[in-house]
């Protein structure tokens, strides 16, 4: 039981205002967004002078927004796949030994996320085309994603095992249970929303990602933010782009909510474990 | 009888540590055996060599005269309890219990059966369909008990398992291990620091002391015969005797041990407790008198030098009278037969233990 924290009122008023100022600063402009998309004026001119769905249809039928959208989950959810497997296959190697370099190991596999975008976009490029002699396709797009999807995958499975420590596999296979039923039926539903938290993450990463992209994507290959950077400046496209734009601010808001509630509920199942 | 456990020569080291030195040990089938000792003495990895979480550095571990050292947890048949219960959060008491069965492929019906019964062993009928969380953790303690003795091994082990429950169930809990343990006739391997727990339990006791065993014995003959100073300080309060003092108290060399409720106290009269030969007697003033509801502890500091720890039974209403008794003085005697020779005298006074504590 944690004691109520007793602030004076001064104090709670003014974190009170410091607080609706910074959610101003943050939703005012996406709420702009969200409304001139349905603004008639095609330079975004304020006050908007009357309200249209006009660019919704637009964007519905424009194929090279479509086709961007496909091909950004696409990529998403192929390099979330790779991180899926690669990343929890990592934490598990790391968490049973202890060799020597394992801290080394471990920050190699996290470094690919902090690392500028640019660097590990002309690495990629460097290596696929030069090196490799790899034509940029679909899959360089992929692969380079994969490098940072891994770690949200890596640290949420490594946190999750940390947590749970091995008693409850020690139990499973105690009772009979070989390395991979103890797998399927112990480890692998205990790790699952630590698995879905990192999958969301990485997906979002992915989904947004511009700087790698523009250096391992071929040339008729267009994410959803490749686009949109390619459209920002035409005029006849600029309300569609601000169309998708909106789109997109709602759409990132339910794997968000997801998130919360399963780290919510899990939280509460693996405390009453205790 | 046959044997249910044997340790040859096994020692296990954690890097420079010696968890377990050279270990010979027999476990016999049916029985109530306790592993006793402080934390680091290695009783729970003697434990954990058994149900095969660790592998020895050497020796030879057999279940039922089979050799299963190089064998894992899985291939053994043998369960455990843990500490922590160790119950899977994400499925309910009934699945839990299941959980051996299942992975042993026993069809349905037989499974539900057979959980229903190990429930009601552990008298938690009726709670199948809970989730752990929704548990105390008494019920918890059972479920991990139900889930072990549903798969009916040859030996349940069962590491501290009362550890983390308050002091009245974990009386009731000794109880009731006792009579689960007479109605399976599963042997037990019980790890514990309590020795209360393991001299209520236990049908032997190995008490173990920087990876071996000091002393393996029934709970009465661990009590009355000791066989050394540490055993004599581990398993309930022990009065000792050394060098000078044993000579001039006892006259005898050696190292003596008393336990408290053997030593009579008496007011300091003329006449009354002298030395003799089946009976020592020593005057000394009482420092300290604690009062324990069904026994008052005395301690007294001997003219001769020590200091001894004297309980009585309050059977009758004279506890007045003991309570008022501190800074008094007083006289304690003791019959020599209750003396336990630590060795270094080489015939040992020949106790009765057997009659003194039916």
């Amino acid at each position: 039981m944690s004691q109520q924290m007793i602030l004076s009122s001064g104090l709670r008023r003014s974190l009170t205002a410091v607080t609706l100022v910074g959610l101003v600063v943050i939703y005012v402009p996406l709420a702009l967004v969200l409304l001139n998309s349905f603004n008639t004026d095609n330079t975004f001119g304020w006050p908007p002078e009357s309200l249209t769905l006009r660019w919704w249809k637009l964007a519905w039928h424009s194929e090279g927004a479509r086709n961007a959208l496909w091909t950004s989950i696409e990529v998403a959810i192929a390099a979330t796949a790779i991180a899926l497997a690669l990343g929890t296959l990592a934490a598990m190697a790391l968490r049973r030994s202890r060799f020597f370099g394992r801290n080394v190991v471990s920050l190699l596999i996290i470094l690919p996320i902090a690392l500028p975008g640019i660097v590990t976009g002309l690495a990629f490029q460097n290596g696929f085309r030069t090196i490799l002699g790899v034509p940029l396709s679909l899959w360089t797009i992929v692969i380079a994603h994969a490098t940072f999807c891994i770690v949200t995958v890596f640290n949420n499975v490594q946190a999750r095992f940390q947590r749970l420590g091995v008693n409850f596999e020690q139990a499973s296979m105690d009772l009979g249970a070989g390395r991979w039923t103890t797998f399927r039926l112990v480890t692998f539903p205990m790790l699952r929303s630590a698995l879905l938290a990192g999958a969301l993450l990485s997906f979002g990463l992915s989904f947004d990602e511009i700087v790698v992209t523009t250096f391992t994507a071929s040339s008729h290959d267009q994410t959803l933010p490749l686009w949109i950077f390619q459209n920002l400046f035409r005029p006849n496209q600029a309300p569609i782009v601000n169309v998708v734009a909106a789109v997109l601010v709602l759409l990132s808001a339910i794997p968000i909510y997801l998130a919360q509630r399963l780290s919510g509920s899990t939280a509460e199942t693996m405390t009453g474990a205790r | 009888m046959s044997t249910a456990i044997s340790l040859r020569g096994v020692s296990k080291h954690f890097d420079q540590v010696r968890a377990v030195d050279d270990l010979d040990l027999d476990i016999v089938d049916g029985e109530f055996f306790s592993m006793l000792g402080p934390s680091g003495s290695g009783k729970t990895t003697v434990l954990r060599l058994i149900a095969g979480f660790e592998e020895p550095t050497s020796g030879r571990v057999l279940l039922a005269d089979e050799d299963v050292t190089r064998r894992p947890a899985f291939a053994r048949d043998v369960n455990t309890v843990f500490q922590d219960y160790a119950i899977f959060p994400h499925m309910s008491v009934q699945q839990n219990v299941e959980y051996g069965l299942r992975v042993k492929k026993v069809p349905g019906a037989e499974r539900r059966q057979r959980a229903e019964e190990a429930l009601a062993t552990v008298r938690l009928e009726g709670y199948a369909d809970r989730r752990p969380h929704q548990l105390s953790g008494g019920q918890r303690q059972r479920v991990a008990l139900a889930r072990a003795l549903v798969n009916r091994p040859r030996v349940l082990l069962l590491d501290e398992p009362l550890g983390a429950l308050d002091l009245k169930l974990r009386r009731e809990m000794q109880i009731e291990l006792k009579e689960i343990q007479r109605e399976v006739g599963i042997t037990f391997v019980f790890v514990t620091h309590d020795q209360e727990e393991a001299l209520t339990m236990s049908d032997r006791i190995a008490v173990f002391n920087e990876g071996r065993i000091e002393q393996l014995a029934t709970p009465v003959e661990l009590y009355e015969r000791p066989v050394s100073a540490f055993v004599a300080g581990f398993v309930g309060t022990s009065n000792v005797f050394q060098g000078e003092v044993a000579q001039q108290l006892l006259g005898e060399e050696g190292t003596f041990v008393i336990r408290p409720e053997k030593v009579r106290m008496s007011s300091e009269a003329p006449g009354e407790a002298r030395s003799g030969p089946a009976v020592c007697a020593a005057p000394g003033v009482v420092r300290e008198v604690v009062y324990l509801g069904s026994t008052t502890v005395s301690v007294v500091d001997l003219d001769a030098g020590p200091t001894l720890t004297v309980s009585h039974q309050n059977t009758d209403s004279s506890i007045d009278a003991a309570l008022e008794r501190r800074d008094q003085r007083v006289v304690l005697s003791w019959r020599r037969d209750h003396l336990v020779s630590l060795g270094a005298a080489p015939a040992a006074p020949v106790a009765s233990p057997e009659e003194e504590t039916a």
